[in-house]
């Protein structure tokens, strides 16, 4: 019988639609608010709820933010678009169609760099284009009928379409983290993909290794977080090597990711599809980007990942590790920059940032430009241990203080009277008193046993409630018991 | 004096000069509409308590230089009414209450009109002759067994029969024109972009225009300055400046001429089959723009023969994806079904009238996958070659002139089951439409039957002063607009 593992005998294919909320603060067409988390039916009125006679104004804010997201991937910016309706009804679209772009998308071609497992690769998009997003049906109580909230509808949607390049379910995630990466640069998406403003649809097919033409195809629906999308590509990947190994056919269709059971479940099948009925949506006039608008918008582009993380490497001699993790969020990098430019060492704000500073902000649940410890916190607190002041093992229970608290590292080491004992005279006599208590350990030490070293270390440590200089300690074990 | 009688002219002259209370006027019309709708049947809802509360509040010293000030007006009911009933003589939305304002009656109430009603139309616009109304048939006040034509038959009916001073219509394919021409009245459609469509229930998007219907040219350039700009949130709308559609109207009688005024007639126009009274009176309008100095020249559209296809194609597919949001599910009528698709099924199988959901389904086909080039692409395509035929045309005439419809009013029940012939009553109309230019129809003669026969001056975009003008004098001239039905 043959098994899931199978599938390396054949070639996966996977084209991904990232759906990203945008962050304006005010719909796609409408001046309803996208606060989310509201009352239902609260953030509406009657261009968004599809009553008679209203039409849609295209938001502004969103035009840019797809047009500057589109620069960001090297898209082409198409200097004539449309709008088009697609067409369906469902009870969560007001109007009985979506306004979407179809034939005339604003953003051509671009293409995203992915490191996967030491693998440069490169993805190419089809598009990007805008949209509004539904409202949401909601299932709830024992009654034979739906309620419907329209909060979210009109909500401006980019839909970022990528060619069939993927090839893994590691490499597709590997392209989401991307993509959510930029977007958060370029600060036109949260990437909160719990709360619905990224999702993202896969395009799945097989194909025998060597052979050219695409296999058939399934989308799957409703991978509503980043832990889910390897898992559910894999989920299906092994179905389908176990439907093509048991001789069988795919079958276009659309399939819902099923979060409980781990599966992907038939939706409809192509047979099934809607007809959309897409046409150019007449209360809209054709978008004109002109290269002024297109020039203004890129000089608004910040300093992307990929750069940031090259600049980190050769500008502050990170490793590569330190500065993909340094330069995977706007905030945290520009934390880290800030803290260098106080005089502080790269290497040391790192280890720092990676180590405690991440520690506590998962912990707590706090982003990092919430934090009350500043770049300048950490900036003294590294001076401190540098300058001998304090050691590196009191540093940390200093750092965690500074965190929860916001006080200076200064402040928090003078009240807590945690400045390191360098002084030799008073070490020597903490030292002679150790060596006095243990004749065992001092014994074995003189017969040879050096590694005792860290256990009078320890000892001295323990009488000094941690703040003797251990270099210091060091140098008189070694003079006392040599 | 019959109060009812007077134009909008008229009526703000005596205003200004304190002569005529609002009041007294709105009374006389809500009268009026008191002692003659029930025969005629042109409103859906006669608002006469906003309209006498807003008379009410009007005093003389406030009225500036407003020449709406006062003046009771009807409004076709597929336009949005702040918490008045709007209905598109649907059942679909027959206890639609919209809470908006379209920004064309919002605009005539800062000018200070009074609102006397919401008048008759075939469902959402789709018809000629208003027996597409869910509700009733409007009547034709010449002769009341005939239809007022339509769309806004009521509209134009109300104007004809003095039930209001003015009314605004909409004009997709001759909405405003075809009925203009049946009931003896002057319509304007003015150029797609100039009057904001925001509140006005669409039918078909790109072809909808928002116009008055009015007793003379006059009233018709007042009107249009009041509803004409840009607007925000239409996005349709042209933001250019806005001339004073007035200005060319003045001067005494024996000053108006057209000297210099180029007149092109499309000979595709003169068909086989149209009424050959309307022909003869058209031909002498023409005769008689001659005698007020015009150059007539003849003029090829060669595309016409395509209009009618085309229209039908892209105004119904249009419709057929405006028309979806009546679903039952947020507002207006809902038949409950045992599921959801048997909700959408019930709702619409019972909301919707028979023309209504023959153009869904057309346009639905039109748009389908595997039809959209053979059908909506197509049309487009055809589309561009009329407005180019129009272009062309416009380089060398200032108006073209046409008959509006190729018949006077017919009989109800005629047409109703010939859906085809129906259409056939626009076929002059529905050109303008596809190439969005602006045109007017204006009385020009009686058939032997007595009933008015209508004449179109087709303009350039936004050219509305151009044809304006031209009407006027043609109007004043050849003196039809004074004779009224006698009901």
């Amino acid at each position: 019988m043959k098994t899931g593992s199978d599938y390396e005998t054949y070639e996966t294919v996977i084209g991904l639609e990232i759906h990203a909320q945008m962050k304006t603060s005010s719909k796609m067409f409408c001046g309803c608010p996208t606060t989310f988390g509201e009352e239902p039916n609260t953030q509406t009125c009657p261009v968004c709820i599809g009553m008679p006679g209203v039409l849609p104004v295209i938001n502004k804010l969103a035009l840019e933010f797809t047009i500057k997201t589109g620069v960001a991937l090297g898209c082409k910016i198409s200097p004539f678009s449309r709008f088009a309706r697609k067409n369906y009804f469902y009870p969560d679209l007001p109007k009985g169609y979506q306004i979407s772009q179809y034939e005339l998308p604003i953003c051509e071609g671009g293409f995203v760099m992915l490191n996967v497992d030491g693998a440069e690769r490169r993805i190419n998009l089809t598009r990007i284009h805008m949209e509004e997003d539904a409202g949401k049906n909601i299932h709830e109580g024992a009654g034979s009928f739906s309620y419907v909230d329209l909060n979210r509808a009109g909500v401006p949607l980019m839909e970022i379409v990528s060619e069939p390049d993927i090839k893994t379910p590691k490499e597709a995630a590997a392209y989401v983290r991307k993509i959510r990466t930029v977007l958060r640069y370029l600060d036109v998406c949260d990437g909160n993909m719990d709360e619905g403003s990224l999702r993202c649809d896969a395009n799945v097919s097989l194909r025998p290794q060597g052979v050219k033409e695409l296999g058939v195809k399934t989308e799957i629906k409703n991978i509503n977080s980043f832990k889910f999308i390897e898992k559910a590509l894999e989920y299906e990947i092994q179905r389908q090597t176990r439907v093509l190994n048991e001789g069988g056919r795919i079958i276009q269709e659309t399939r819902l990711w099923n979060t409980t059971a781990g599966i992907t479940e038939s939706m409809r099948s192509k047979e099934e599809a809607h007809d959309y009925r897409y046409f150019p949506e007449p209360d809209l006039v054709p978008l004109i980007a002109d290269k002024d608008m297109i020039e203004r918008i890129r000089k608004q582009i910040p300093e992307l990942p990929d750069e940031k993380i090259q600049r980190f490497i050769s500008e502050y001699k990170l490793p590569a590790y330190d500065a993909d993790l340094l330069a995977a969020e706007r905030h945290t990098a520009a934390w880290f920059e800030e803290t260098v430019s106080l005089g502080a060492n790269p290497k040391d704000v790192s280890n720092w940032m990676m180590g405690e500073l991440m520690r506590l902000l998962n912990e707590k649940g706090i982003a990092i430009e919430a934090s009350v410890l500043r770049p300048a916190h950490l900036n003294g607190l590294i001076k401190l241990v540098s300058d001998g002041t304090i050691n590196l093992k009191t540093a940390k229970t200093v750092f965690e203080d500074m965190f929860n608290t916001g006080k200076t590292a200064e402040e928090v080491v003078k009240e807590k009277g945690l400045v390191q004992i360098s002084d030799v005279g008073e070490l020597e006599k903490t030292v002679e008193v150790v060596i006095t208590e243990n004749p065992n350990e001092t014994a074995r030490y003189k017969a040879g046993e050096t590694k005792l070293t860290g256990f009078f270390v320890g000892e001295v440590m323990k009488k000094t409630k941690g703040k003797a200089n251990p270099k210091a300690v060091n140098e008189i074990l070694r003079r006392l018991l040599g | 004096m019959e109060l009812f009688r007077l134009t909008i002219a008229e009526a703000a002259g005596l205003i200004s000069k304190n002569e005529l209370a609002p009041l007294a006027l709105t009374e006389s019309v809500i009268g009026r509409i008191g002692a003659l709708d029930s025969r005629v049947g042109a409103y859906i809802t006669v608002t006469k308590d906003i309209a006498m509360e807003q008379a009410g509040r009007l005093s003389a010293g406030s009225r500036g230089n407003n020449p709406l000030y006062g003046i009771p007006m009807a409004v076709k009911d597929n336009m949005c009414v702040k918490g008045v009933r709007t209905t598109c003589a649907s059942k679909i939305l027959e206890n639609f209450i919209p809470p908006y304002e379209s920004t064309v009656t919002n605009k005539l109430q800062e000018a200070g009109y009074c609102l006397t009603g919401k008048t008759n139309l075939d469902e959402f616009a789709m018809g000629s002759s208003t027996e597409n109304s869910g509700f009733f048939t409007t009547k034709n006040p010449w002769d009341i067994s005939r239809a007022p034509g339509g769309s806004s038959g009521g509209s134009a009916a109300a104007v004809a029969a003095d039930m209001c001073i003015a009314a605004i219509g909409s004009d997709t394919g001759g909405s405003i024109r075809q009925p203009a021409s049946f009931c003896g009245v002057v319509g304007l459609k003015p150029t797609y972009g100039l009057v904001s469509r925001f509140g006005l229930v669409a039918f078909a998007s790109s072809l909808d225009q928002i116009g008055p219907i009015t007793k003379t040219v006059e009233d018709a350039a007042i009107v249009l300055n009041a509803i004409a700009g840009g607007d925000n949130r239409d996005s349709t709308s042209v933001h250019d400046a806005i001339p004073d559609y007035t200005a060319s109207l003045s001067g005494d009688l024996n000053s108006l001429n057209l000297h210099g005024l180029k007149v092109g007639i499309p000979e595709e126009y003169f068909i086989d089959g149209m009424d050959r009274e309307v022909e003869a009176a058209v031909r002498a309008a023409i005769e008689e723009m001659k005698r007020l100095g015009a150059e007539v020249v003849s003029i090829k559209l060669p595309h016409t023969a395509y209009a009618v296809a085309a229209y039908y194609i892209i105004a119904t597919s249009e419709a057929s994806s405006n028309l979806a949001r009546y679903d039952g599910v947020k507002y207006g009528m809902r038949a409950a079904g045992s599921d959801l698709i048997g909700t959408y099924m019930e709702t619409r199988a019972k909301g919707f009238g028979q023309e209504v959901k023959r153009r869904i389904m057309l346009g639905t086909y039109a748009l389908s996958s595997g039809y959209y080039d053979a059908y909506y692409k197509k049309a487009q395509q055809v589309r561009t070659l009329i407005k180019r035929d129009f272009d062309e045309v416009f380089k060398y005439v200032d108006v073209i002139a046409t008959p509006t419809s190729p018949t006077t009013a017919f009989k109800i029940g005629e047409k109703a089951d010939d859906p085809l012939q129906m259409y056939l009553s626009d076929i002059f109309t529905i050109s303008v439409n596809l190439a969005g230019a602006p045109a007017i129809s204006i009385p020009c003669g009686f058939d032997s039957g007595g009933l008015p026969v209508g004449f179109q001056l087709i303009g350039r975009h936004f050219g509305e002063a151009t044809i304006l003008k031209a009407a006027h004098a043609y109007e004043r001239a050849a003196g039809w607009y004074k004779r009224r039905p006698s009901i």
